[in-house]
């Protein structure tokens, strides 16, 4: 593991040596990074570290060394209480963080640019040129509640909290999210993006090594935030084509009857695989309109740009447009929205919905329960089937 | 429960006596714990019978000094609730792995995590750096109090009865579990339907009044009230640190009152700012908040400077090293303040250019904060230091602080913020300069300007014991979580699978076991120093040989600090004064204008309480009533004329020949 650091490009990342070493026995993933994204983003923290522990190390030591030889007690040293300018040092202590940061900003401009997530990839990795006329591997991605949602429409196959890419083929991942803000991020492969409710975000990436690593939402999104993982895996082509054709094997269809289930929140959730899922699903979940009652965004748009509309037909896209009450609407949890109006419960959901029952605190029932890995997965399946709200534990 | 559910919505709004979680232990147990040391605390002021001197010197008072002591203490209670908080979600961390569950389910430990940031940045560090600022500040100038000693009063009670509706979301109903800033759509009305958004709404709006007031009050106290001879470049430098830190205060506040606004608008009546439907934008409220959300952080940042800068040259014995190129470097920090907030979100899609701006803004500020490093570094150059506790803080806080700032650089690179961005290196990162910097600056202060305000010197030992536990524990403490961040682990887990990471959580905990210590040595150390009081007393009214004006009166000062206002001709005037063998005045005492102490600002904070209250459990009525209440009383207070008075000669004659004796004592 050394050595790969040793290796590492340049001179300057050679400074963070200390450190990492000292570190080296555990499995730090951002250091060591199987995607070629993520790899010159590594690469990226490594020499800014070492640029600045060229200014940072000085400093810490002078302050010590000043502060032992200057200490009250030691009579030897120069003591010179007017002294208390000096134009020469003036100009040393900013120019020489000003030089740092110039590097830096440099290292930085190119580095930001390089590495937009939103910028198509050039190389697959430090050598290798991405092949003239390669199509990116594309892959829609969806934080829900509080799962992954992956669409391959290149493959027409969907999967939840798994995800497979063929090694060294380029991945461009369209981001977005139901109905809270999450980030899609696989440490090992590269850095995060922000999935947002209604908007799209891109992240092209690579994938240079065969494995399965863990990627996760690092954007706090409610209850079942802390189990919204998914399994990234990294396959041959071959393996990949043969994920593929077992997904379209045993896997269901995803229709929009079931995307309505699934879309209920739910936490710690298998891998489901969908040999197949429904036309249009994702403009959809972008146009927030994934119940065919309701009005995508991009209709209204295109009213408004025609004038808008008025009266009773206002009304009635009024009434289609409405996408944040729709669990309220399903019946599934107590209405929100404009509250005073509503019987919200001050207590929120106690239990959100959605989540497994815990031993809670204060509530006999569940007491004694394990917890939701012992109760093996799937179990969100049948609960959302259920549809039930769990009970409001605390207030019994 | 009621047979008519009208009538008692009427009164009462959502409130239910189910409300009241007394099923939880956790809250069982705080609660009688809360009871008894309340009980305690009551019995205390009874049995001593205080109650008369509280609400006439204390309560009431619109004296400066007082109301700075009365901040730094409510600071220090507010940290131990944080505190409190900190240790469940360290101990939570450190055994939920795998089929263990821990003993916080998450509905539980979102509000932890949230209370535990927003009670330590706007109740605990708030209060510390306003209350070293109204202690200070007027002080240093060779003023008698502030520009607006009533408003000054008012300000302190909105920041308590902000503190004080958090306080109660503990025992009534919920807080908050959308995190510490609250972000959409997350904590809008449809995902955060309870009661928890509000109490943070609320809390705020009413404890940002308070902080905004201050801000204006100290701005121009220090624009208008400065002693004769004191230009702008003989300020001291931590009266220069608060005036920018004001001028951030009075910038900033107002967006973090808009955006927030808009949310229980949302909230509220149903308006669509931040919501998924009706063109609602979430990434609105996102610059918003960060649009004072970074200023806040230099808000905070900038007056423990001033704290390191003041302890720095008084311990040496030498003037502060490059005064003006720190001034410049405090004002360039206060406006590059204003360019770098986008930097708290790269990762939410903005463009290239967009993202290299805000970073390369970002790593600018290091310039001027590094210059502010190497002037304190080449103060201790040819000093004679006397390594006393205050001292001690300086040097953790530069090592702490300077590491704290490159991983803050680090973070400021786009890629790299890619990678690390939400995960426990973040976390690492601004404990390590919120921690190492500004507490280790008010800890400082604390210490530095006690004896000023008592007239005695707090306990070394313990001060040292507490220094230790506290540097220990922070590195303890936090340099795992910069481990696990490179190990790609992110914030706000309630729970983990790979038990290989337990270890780290572990060694995390022990940190704040030794933090919590730390805690404890400092309590301590006020209870062992007030038992020797008398050991400990100084009678000169300049303990540390100190270099500004707030030194060159008695400790604790008079109500009226300086019977002669000071002329001053140097930066360090009191320094100054002493070189070129200043006699103090004896005869010649004239009445001295005074403010008069007013119920008026607890009254109306106390009223603002009532209303936030109100507001949070749509108790219609009541928040009528007590808005209306709010407006009687300030109309009501504008025609109190009765609001100054005049020390005699007499007085002042008697004050400063105790003080004259005193001196020939010490």
């Amino acid at each position: 593991m050394r050595a790969r650091i040793g290796r590492g490009r340049r001179l300057l990342p050679l400074l963070a040596l200390p450190l990492l070493t000292l570190l080296g026995g555990c499995n730090m993933v951002v250091l060591h990074p199987a995607g070629y994204v993520a790899e010159q983003q590594r690469n990226l923290v490594l020499a800014a570290t070492g640029l600045m522990l060229l200014i940072i190390v000085p400093v810490i030591a002078f302050t010590l060394i000043f502060a032992w030889r200057y200490r009250a007690t030691n009579e030897d040293a120069v003591y010179d209480p007017e002294w208390h300018h000096s134009t020469q040092l003036e100009v040393l202590i900013w120019t020489a963080p000003l030089m740092i940061i110039i590097a830096l900003g440099a290292l930085t401009w190119i580095g930001t640019h390089t590495l937009d997530p939103f910028r198509p990839l050039s190389k697959l990795d430090a050598k290798r040129d991405v092949p003239a006329g390669t199509q990116p591997l594309e892959i829609e991605a969806v934080a829900m509640d509080w799962k992954w949602l992956f669409l391959y429409p290149q493959y027409g196959i969907a999967t939840v909290n798994e995800v497979a890419a063929p090694v060294d083929r380029p991945i461009r991942f369209k981001i977005t999210a139901t109905d809270v803000m999450n980030t899609f991020y696989v440490p090992t492969l590269a850095g995060m993006v922000y999935a947002m409710p209604g908007m799209q975000t891109q992240l092209h990436a690579v994938i240079n090594r065969e494995g399965a690593w863990e990627g996760r939402s690092a954007h706090y999104s409610g209850a079942g935030f802390s189990n919204m993982f998914f399994k990234f895996h990294g396959k041959t082509n071959d393996g990949f084509d043969q994920w593929v054709a077992q997904t379209k094997a045993k896997g269901g269809e995803l229709t929009q009857e079931a995307y309505l289930k699934l879309e209920e929140p739910s936490e710690a959730e298998p891998a489901r695989y969908y040999k197949s899922y429904m036309k249009g699903l994702y403009d959809r979940i972008i146009g927030m309109c994934p119940r065919p009652d309701q009005m995508c965004v991009g209709e209204m748009t295109k009213i408004d740009a025609r004038g808008g509309a008025s009266g009773e037909e206002a009304e009635a896209n009024y009434k289609r447009l409405q996408y944040d009450n729709r669990l309220a609407e399903r019946g599934v949890e107590a209405p929100g929205a404009t509250a005073p109006a509503s019987e919200t419960g001050p207590h929120g959901q106690t239990q959100p919905q959605g989540m497994k029952p815990r031993p809670d605190m204060g509530n006999p029932d569940v007491r004694g329960q394990k917890g939701p890995d012992s109760q093996g997965k799937g179990s969100g399946e049948g609960q959302s089937e259920g549809g039930q709200i769990a009970p409001k534990q605390l207030n019994q | 429960m009621f047979a008519n559910l009208d009538l008692q919505q009427l009164l009462f709004g959502r409130f239910t006596i189910e409300q009241i979680p007394y099923h939880e232990p956790i809250l069982q147990a705080t609660f009688a714990g809360v009871a008894v040391v309340g009980l305690a605390v009551l019995g205390v002021i009874t049995y001593y019978r205080f109650w008369g001197p509280m609400w006439r010197d204390w309560i009431t008072s619109i004296d400066h000094k007082k109301i700075g002591i009365m901040y730094c203490i409510f600071a220090a209670v507010m940290l131990l609730r944080g505190f409190a908080d900190a240790m469940l979600m360290r101990s939570q961390q450190a055994v939920a792995f795998g089929d263990e569950q821990g003993f916080l389910p998450p509905h539980h430990y979102d509000q932890i995590f949230t209370a535990h940031g927003m009670i330590m940045i706007f109740f605990v560090a708030m209060p510390f750096v306003t209350g070293m600022m109204n202690f200070a500040v007027p002080l240093q100038i060779g003023a008698r109090d502030v520009a607006f000693p009533f408003l000054n009063n008012f300000s302190f009670w909105m920041t308590v009865a902000g503190g004080m509706v958090v306080m109660v979301s503990l025992f009534v109903g919920e807080f908050s579990r959308a995190t510490w800033l609250a972000y959409p759509p997350l904590s809008g009305a449809a995902m955060s339907p309870g009661v928890g958004v509000d109490y943070y709404i609320w809390a705020l709006q009413i404890a940002g009044i308070g902080t905004l007031l201050s801000g204006i009050n100290l701005i121009a106290t220090i624009v208008k009230m400065r002693a004769p001879g004191m230009t702008m470049m003989k300020l001291p430098i931590f009266v220069w640190s608060s005036l920018c830190t004001n001028i951030l205060i009075v910038a900033a506040f107002p967006i973090l009152t808009a955006v927030l606004a808009m949310l229980s608008l949302d909230r509220y009546v149903g308006t669509h700012f931040f919501t998924n439907d009706l063109g609602g934008n979430a990434m609105l409220y996102f610059n918003l908040i960060w649009i004072w959300g970074h200023p806040e952080v230099y808000i905070l940042i900038l007056p423990a400077f001033g704290i390191f800068s003041e302890i720095t040259s008084t311990f040496c014995g030498k003037r502060l090293f490059g005064y003006t190129s720190m001034v410049y470097a405090l004002v360039v920090i206060t406006i590059l303040a204003y360019l770098v907030w986008l930097h708290h979100f790269f990762t939410m899609g903005s463009g290239a250019d967009v993202n290299s701006f805000f970073g390369i803004t970002t790593m600018i500020i290091s310039i001027p904060t590094g210059a502010k490093i190497f002037n304190w570094m080449f103060t201790m150059y040819r000093g004679r230091i006397r390594f006393e506790v205050p001292m001690l803080w300086v040097v953790a806080f530069i090592v702490t602080f300077v590491i704290g700032g490159m991983t803050g650089v680090l973070l400021a690179v786009p890629p790299a913020d890619f990678v690390l961005h939400n995960s426990l290196f973040l976390i690492a990162h601004f404990h390590n300069v919120i921690i190492g910097g500004v507490l280790f600056g008010m800890f400082a202060g604390v210490t530095f300007w006690f004896p000023k305000a008592f007239g005695f010197k707090l306990d070394e030992f313990w001060g040292k014991v507490a220094l230790v536990f506290w540097v220990t524990g922070f590195y303890v403490a936090f340099m795992p979580l910069y481990v696990l961040g490179l190990m790609g682990v992110t914030r706000r887990m309630q729970h983990f699978d790979d038990p290989s990471l337990q270890i780290w959580f572990v060694i995390a905990a022990i940190g704040a076991v030794l933090i919590a210590c730390g805690i404890a040595s400092q309590v301590v150390m006020f209870v062992v120093s007030i038992r020797n009081r008398d050991k400990l007393r100084d009678l000169t009214g300049d303990p540390w040989g100190g270099r500004t004006l707030e030194w060159s009166t008695s400790s604790p000062p008079p109500d009226y600090n300086f019977a002669f206002t000071p002329v001053v001709h140097d930066s360090d005037a009191w320094w100054d004064m002493k070189n070129r063998g200043f006699a103090r005045p004896m005869t010649g005492y004239k009445p001295i204008h005074m403010p008069k102490n007013t119920a008026a600002g607890a009254i109306l904070a106390g009223l603002n309480f009532v209303f936030g209250i109100a507001m949070i459990w749509y108790v219609w009525w009541l928040a009528a009533l007590s808005f209306v209440a709010i407006f009687v009383v300030a109309i009501a207070h504008s025609f109190n004329y009765n609001r100054d008075y005049y020390i005699p000669a007499d007085t002042v004659s008697r004050t400063e020949g105790q003080r004259t004796r005193e001196l020939e004592m010490a």
